[in-house]
């Protein structure tokens, strides 16, 4: 549903946006001055350095601290790396990542002629990258205009998490038969804190499949094929996040994955990452997704799972306003965003359903151009699996009623089970039941102009106004950026995360004046 | 306490119960013959299929309602019960405050790649569950909350750092029974790591553990699925203190 029908202030809105770009934009400087092994490892996948040694050290990494050894991190890997290809080290950059894991290769940095050819040799290499990224992006338009798109907003999201990516792909395809237009993969839960992408096909994972740069063509050919059977065309959801989100956002980009879990904070407060090493690597997974024509789904539903619902709902507006800004900067645009937002506020507390709806209307409203994530419960789903199905009906409901663009189905057996065949299939009867009975009143329903719903979600607005400006004003002793300030005194979901601990801070180097990374250079002209 | 019991529908005795399960086969009247077999081997006598739908290619989906002519006896069935009283979080801050004249440490955290920080927080953040407030709220408590994802070797160098009298650890994934064997490490690396007498108290929680099991865990207590705060803090209360000073 468009338009303003909660009377929400337009100097408000302007208000919260200006507040969001002014914390939002120290940040940005702060990711501009660095980079991280991770972003550098990705320039050379985009390169085409791929694969591993006999361990399962992926190239990229051995050839890396091999480099990073030599002449440290903070000039680029690109310089130091194409200059020793132009020495005639080897002949091409795998042959050269062997070479400097044997110890055969000393890397130096290039001056004068020495670097500007180094760097236009680095730049052709990175530019066959993107422009393999650039095609992907074109191939799924000409299929979706070929194929047909999902039929209808909200697209249905489904996931499968076996851990075998085999498994995996007889169950996603029946679950797009079943009715899905996202397939998601959950990866296996430790695979956000590995330094480092695993290669090849995997058949072993905790709570899911390990994103590998295999499993993402595996899997995305076998929707290709259903896509194909089914007439309309089946979207894949991986997950940019953790301490590779550079790495495996331009994997997905080159193996035409279609939408990325990919949120601004998530891994600081969530999974204890460095700040620092996060806003980086945050900046250039998103402008690669810009680039590779992939919507972002950012996580707020996680603050909500971890705060109470109602309390909290602000914090959910501030972390959208505040994913918004750093999307656009990116280079994203407004149909790329998929916002999050969760209904799991308690059932047992009155009129519980009107502020879940107040709260998705808010979100409708203040970013009306946005696909949004709408989560269905998951705290409050007990293990009464009949309770459950109604709860996952209002949340369909609110769904329909305020259009949301992405909907992830909720499953009555939540912490009971992995969802049996039956619950996905009850589910969706669910979702269908649902949009058929009212995806249309959404044409009807105006919530009055002073009544419950519009004050509590103006109410939300305000409050997401105060802490914006309270996160502006926060300091530390060390003149941090705000954000990072209030990241460190547990502003957010009562984790304290200062900028100088958590996972991945040894692999964050500033950058110095000879700095040169052509992914960068590429991705920021236009 | 009363003697043996049937499942009640809507009249004493009548053993009614209901059950839903999918069968890999067509949806056809073999296929529904094939579901009554089943709820009669369960002991459902007798069975009325009372639907039945295709689920995906080769799969049907069925309800069934049921008389079980199994009788349960409530007097055999063997519980942990609670042997602990359960106290307020001023009775447990001055019990603490009386023996140990100092506060008592509690490391909690999530171990393996478990990531769901649920259960702990709901045990340990000041907001608790249920009503009650959570182990941060006790003045006598000191609450040490390591968050999701901490490894075994992380958790013992805190718990030593921080001078443990208790280690409280969630597990929500199961998965390949991952709680179990979490658990389990966790267990002997604080025994290999301590002298027996020096232990600090631990303590498992999560929606699937079975209660039962501490001992095989190695654990001294597990608390399942509706475990309060006051329930935790009363528990470790009654073992580091009131413990402690019988043995004085």
């Amino acid at each position: 549903m468009a338009g303003n029908h909660l009377g929400l202030p337009k100097t408000d809105v302007r208000r919260a946006r200006t507040l969001a770009r002014q914390v939002g934009r120290p940040i940005v400087k702060l990711a501009q001055q660095h980079t991280t092994v991770s972003v550098e490892r990705a320039t050379l996948r985009m390169a085409g350095l791929a694969g591993a040694d006999a361990e399962g050290t992926p190239w990229v990494n051995r050839l890396l601290d091999v480099v990073r050894a030599d002449v440290g991190l903070e000039h680029g890997v690109a310089l130091p790396v194409w200059h020793a290809l132009r020495r005639g080290h080897a002949e091409d950059l795998l042959t050269l990542a062997q070479k400097a894991s044997a110890g055969s290769v000393t890397f130096e940095l290039p001056d004068g002629k020495d670097a500007t050819a180094a760097a236009r040799d680095a730049r052709k290499a990175v530019g066959a990258g993107i422009k393999a990224i650039d095609a992907n992006r074109r191939e799924r338009e000409r299929m979706i205009k070929k194929i047909g798109d999902a039929p209808r907003k909200p697209w249905i999201y489904l996931i499968v998490a076996t851990g075998d990516i085999y498994e995996d792909i007889p169950q996603a395809q029946a679950a797009a038969r079943e009715g899905a237009d996202i397939i998601a993969v959950i990866r296996s839960t430790g695979q956000s804190l590995l330094d480092f992408v695993p290669e090849g096909a995997t058949r072993e994972g905790f709570a899911g499949t390990y994103a590998t740069q295999e499993n993402f063509r595996l899997m995305r050919a076998a929707l290709d094929e259903t896509s194909r059977e089914l007439g309309r065309y089946v979207r894949l959801t991986n997950y940019a996040s953790g301490l590779c989100m550079p790495e495996i956002a331009t994997l997905a980009g080159l193996q035409r994955l279609d939408m990325m879990l990919n949120d601004s904070m998530y891994g600081i407060l969530f999974r204890d990452i460095n700040p620092i090493r996060t806003f980086v690597d945050q900046r250039f997974s998103r402008q690669v997704h810009a680039r590779a024509g992939i919507i972002i789904n950012t996580g707020e539903d996680n603050y909500l799972t971890t705060a109470d619902a109602v309390e909290a709902a602000h914090t959910v507006t501030v972390s959208q306003l505040l994913n918004e800004y750093f999307a656009k900067e990116a280079g994203l645009e407004d149909w790329q965003l998929g916002l999050g937002h969760a209904f799991e506020i308690d059932p047992d507390i009155p009129d519980s359903f009107r502020l879940e709806l107040a709260h998705a209307m808010l979100a409708r409203e203040l970013f009306p151009d946005a696909p949004l994530k709408w989560m269905p419960p998951t705290r409050h789903m007990t293990g009464d699996v009949f309770r459950g199905y109604l709860l996952d009906g209002f949340f369909n409901l609110v769904g329909a009623l305020t259009g949301q663009g992405i909907l992830l189905v909720g499953m009555m057996t939540e912490a009971v089970v992995t969802p049996w065949l039956s619950d996905r299939d009850l589910a969706l009867q669910n979702v269908r039941y649902v949009m058929n009975a009212a995806g249309n009143l959404t044409e009807d329903f105006r919530p009055a102009p002073d009544g419950f719903i519009a004050n509590r979600a103006r109410e939300v607005l305000g409050e997401a106004i105060d802490l914006l400006q309270e996160i502006k004003d926060d300091t530390d002793s060390e003149g941090d950026a705000p954000l990072l300030a209030a990241i460190a005194d547990g502003t957010f979901g009562l984790m304290k995360r200062p900028p100088t601990g958590g996972r991945g801070l040894d692999g964050v180097a500033k950058k110095s004046s000879l700095y040169y990374n052509p992914a960068s250079e590429i991705l920021e002209e236009q | 306490m009363s003697g043996p019991i049937r499942p009640y529908g809507d009249t004493t005795g009548d053993g009614m119960v209901q059950l839903s399960f999918t069968l890999p086969i067509e949806h056809s009247k073999v296929a529904e013959g094939a579901a009554v077999q089943l709820a009669n081997k369960m002991g459902m006598d007798p069975a009325l299929v009372v639907h039945a739908k295709p689920m995906g290619e080769g799969f049907t989906f069925f309800v069934v309602y049921g008389r079980v002519n199994h009788l349960v006896d409530p007097s055999t069935v063997e519980v942990v019960e609670r042997d602990y009283p359960l106290l307020t979080p001023k009775e447990a801050n001055s019990a603490i405050k009386s023996a140990l004249r100092r506060r008592l440490v509690v490391v909690g955290g999530c171990i393996g790649t478990d990531a769901h920080t649920v259960g702990i927080d709901a045990i340990l953040n000041i907001k608790g569950f249920a009503g009650e407030k959570g182990l941060e709220y006790y003045r006598e408590l000191k609450v040490v909350n390591l968050g999701a994802q901490v490894s075994v070797p992380q958790l013992v160098e805190r718990a030593r750092e921080e001078k443990a009298d208790a280690v409280l650890v969630s597990q929500v994934v199961t998965q390949r029974d991952a709680h179990l064997l979490n658990t389990r490490e966790m267990s002997a690396a604080f025994r290999e790591s301590y002298p027996e007498d020096k232990r600090p108290l631990l303590v498992v929680g999560g929606p699937r553990f079975d209660e039962t099991m501490a001992g095989e865990l190695g654990v001294d207590r597990v608390f399942t699925r509706g475990t309060t705060p006051g329930e935790v803090a009363s528990y470790i209360v009654h073992r580091l203190v009131t413990d402690k000073r019988k043995a004085a």
